[in-house]
């Protein structure tokens, strides 16, 4: 997956590589920049192609390679199969319509529903997240809303045609710290409820802690550790979550400087050769430069690309 | 809403009063003889120079002058020229024409201003994009009396004789869209390039993105989503362009002869018959206030974010 720009070709994903059961949540982590809304929207068929293009890969749903199939089929799946939300509800709602207008747009048109019952289930999903006085608020528009409950708004209409698989990207990040956690307990509940697979793209290792099952964390478009959520916050198997993981406030360690990762992600249109991770590794040494790391499997499902991953996770 | 246009009514009056009296001023003011040239080549006979004094107020200070004047205008008289013809009822004869123009300007720049706005901001670059904005460009650096009398021109019998530009003194519509087209080539221009950007902003935006994931039809999202959110500015340059496009029926009206408001003004001022003049702008200026205040009233309901209180 690259994008042609006329600053050059960004590989933007390079060997991603993960997969959703039903009922689970799979996290993906990553800097901003690190391709992970990319991937989502690449699932999602929603990228604009030019200037995107796949050069190969697939991505199979229910079996079968989404990349292959038409647009409409592919846009058939979209909102069926699998639904996204995102991260700000005031831009991605339409201001112009009613949240009820847009909620029901999802049942008349996708599944012919008439206009009074189209209402009901409307007022019915609004309940389901949770809105207060959903019966009232349907007419209301997204600026009316307060920002969890406009996200509230947004989930809803996500799960208007029951979707086996919810992609949410950064849904929380919007948000301030209470809201974030009522959200993301939604979130978890309604997946629990529909047994829906999730894949959650999101900055914020606590709120992967919370309702992660698997984690898969991207550096410079590629995922570089692959494991379950109570294994990588043992013992991280890549360099990089390691860093992540320091760099986490910690009260017992107030007053300490906060460690942080030196530098900066590199640009995607100039990946630097071997491990794109080498300049700023703090375990860097001279392989890393030359060579790019192989999939190492740490066993349990884990996998790391990283030189000496065994030693890293040893060490964790 | 109700006590916002209220208010907005009420303002109308300091306004229309301050405009109407500048107009009034402007006219009657001029330190020049209102009966120059008025009698042929002889001097006016001073029996109908006090009685036309008389009619017309001109014996009193300016500010009493105007109040006489705007008194009977509020009981719908515009009062009559020097011949003593009624200006009420040439004004009455006149505005149809006119107002049916710019009516035809109005949906000639709209319908094609819009079609064109539209394609080309879907379609960034390409063949018809690069038309669109060098005819645009065209238009817009054209004078429109140069517009008018080339297409007249070539239009008409002298021309390629495609069509009859002569125009009736009681123009049907078919009589009068090529001197709609006229009108309105200027601000179609404009109308299809703030379609265009305005087109092309939405496209990229969050909510658009958002109708797509949905899995919405591609007619949908642009003909519902899209449209409705990038029409809001072009609506309302839309609503206040009516008023200048009566307003610039002048050379238009001229360059096809036109019997209109237009004209009436023009030989007006040609004639110094500042009764024409002053009752003529006067309702322009009403026209372009209710315009304006229409419009934003429109931006109201087209936009629900905006909440007048």
């Amino acid at each position: 997956m690259e994008f042609r720009t006329r600053d050059g070709v960004a590989k933007v994903l390079n060997g991603v590589n993960y997969h959703v059961s039903a009922g689970e949540t799979l996290a993906v982590l990553g800097e901003s920049g690190s391709g992970k809304s990319v991937t989502a929207q690449t699932i999602m068929g929603i990228l604009d192609m030019p200037p995107a293009f796949i050069t190969k890969g697939s991505i199979k749903f229910r079996g079968e390679d989404l990349l292959t199939q038409s647009a409409e089929a592919r846009r058939q799946i979209r909102g069926e199969g699998i639904a996204m939300i995102f991260q700000d509800a005031l831009s991605a709602l339409n201001p112009v319509f009613t949240v009820g207008f847009q909620i029901e747009e999802q049942l008349k048109v996708r599944r012919g529903m008439s206009k009074a019952d189209a209402r009901k289930r409307a007022i019915e999903l609004l309940d389901q997240v949770k809105i207060p006085n959903a019966k009232g608020r349907i007419s209301d528009y997204p600026h009316q809303f307060s920002g969890g409950m406009r996200q509230r708004a947004m989930i809803a209409m996500s799960l208007a045609l029951d979707p086996e698989l919810l992609i949410a990207d950064e849904p929380t990040t919007a948000l301030d710290v209470t809201v974030q956690a009522q959200i993301m307990d939604l979130l978890a509940e309604i997946q629990k409820e529909r047994d829906m697979g999730m894949i959650l793209i999101t900055h914020d290792l606590g709120v992967v802690a919370d309702v992660a099952d698997r984690i898969s964390v991207m550096y410079a478009g590629r995922i570089v550790e692959h494991a379950d959520v109570y294994e990588l916050f043992r013992a991280p198997g890549h360099p990089y979550t390691e860093s992540l993981l320091e760099s986490l406030p910690r009260v017992d360690l107030r007053g300490q400087e906060l460690k942080t990762i030196k530098g900066l992600p590199p640009s995607l249109t100039n990946i630097p050769p071997g491990c794109p991770f080498n300049p700023r590794c703090p375990r860097v040494f001279d392989r890393c430069v030359t060579e790019v790391p192989a999939v190492h499997d740490l066993g349990m499902g884990r996998t790391s690309r990283c030189h000496i991953a065994e030693e890293v996770v040893a060490r964790g | 809403m109700g006590r916002y246009v209220l208010r907005r009514l009420l303002q109308l009056i300091p306004v229309f009063l301050g405009t109407t009296f500048l107009i009034y001023a402007l006219v009657w003011a001029i330190p020049q003889d209102p009966f120059a040239g008025k009698c042929g080549q002889r001097a006016c006979d001073p029996t109908y120079i006090a009685q036309m004094s008389e009619k017309l107020n001109l014996n009193d200070p300016l500010v009493i002058q105007y109040f006489k004047y705007l008194g009977n205008l509020l009981t719908g008289d515009f009062g009559t020229t020097f011949n003593g013809v009624s200006v009420g009822e040439q004004i009455a004869t006149s505005w149809p024409i006119t107002l049916k123009m710019g009516i035809v300007a109005l949906i000639i720049e709209a319908v094609i201003g819009i079609i064109a706005g539209v394609l080309t901001g879907l379609r960034k670059s390409g063949f018809l994009d690069n038309l669109v904005l060098v005819s645009t460009l065209f238009l817009i650096s054209l004078p429109v009396f140069v517009t008018g009398f080339v297409l007249r021109l070539y239009l008409g019998p002298q021309g390629f004789d495609l069509m009859d530009t002569s125009v009736s003194s009681d123009p049907s519509i078919g009589e009068l869209i090529l001197p709609g087209f006229v009108l309105g080539s200027l601000s179609m221009a404009y109308v299809a390039r703030l379609t265009r950007s305005s087109i092309v902003e939405n496209r990229r935006s969050d909510y658009l993105r958002t109708a797509i994931a949905k899995g919405q039809p591609q007619s949908r999202v642009v003909g519902i989503h899209l449209l409705r959110n990038s029409l809001i500015p072009v609506i309302t340059f839309l609503g206040t362009d009516l008023g200048s496009l009566l307003g610039g029926a002048i050379v238009t009206e001229g360059v096809f002869n036109i019997n209109g408001i237009g004209g009436l003004i023009f030989r007006g001022i040609s004639q110094k018959e500042g009764v024409m003049v002053t009752g003529i702008v006067t309702l322009l200026v009403l026209v372009y206030l209710l315009m304006s205040l229409l419009v934003d009233l429109l931006y109201a309901v087209l936009d629900p974010r905006i909440r007048y209180e």
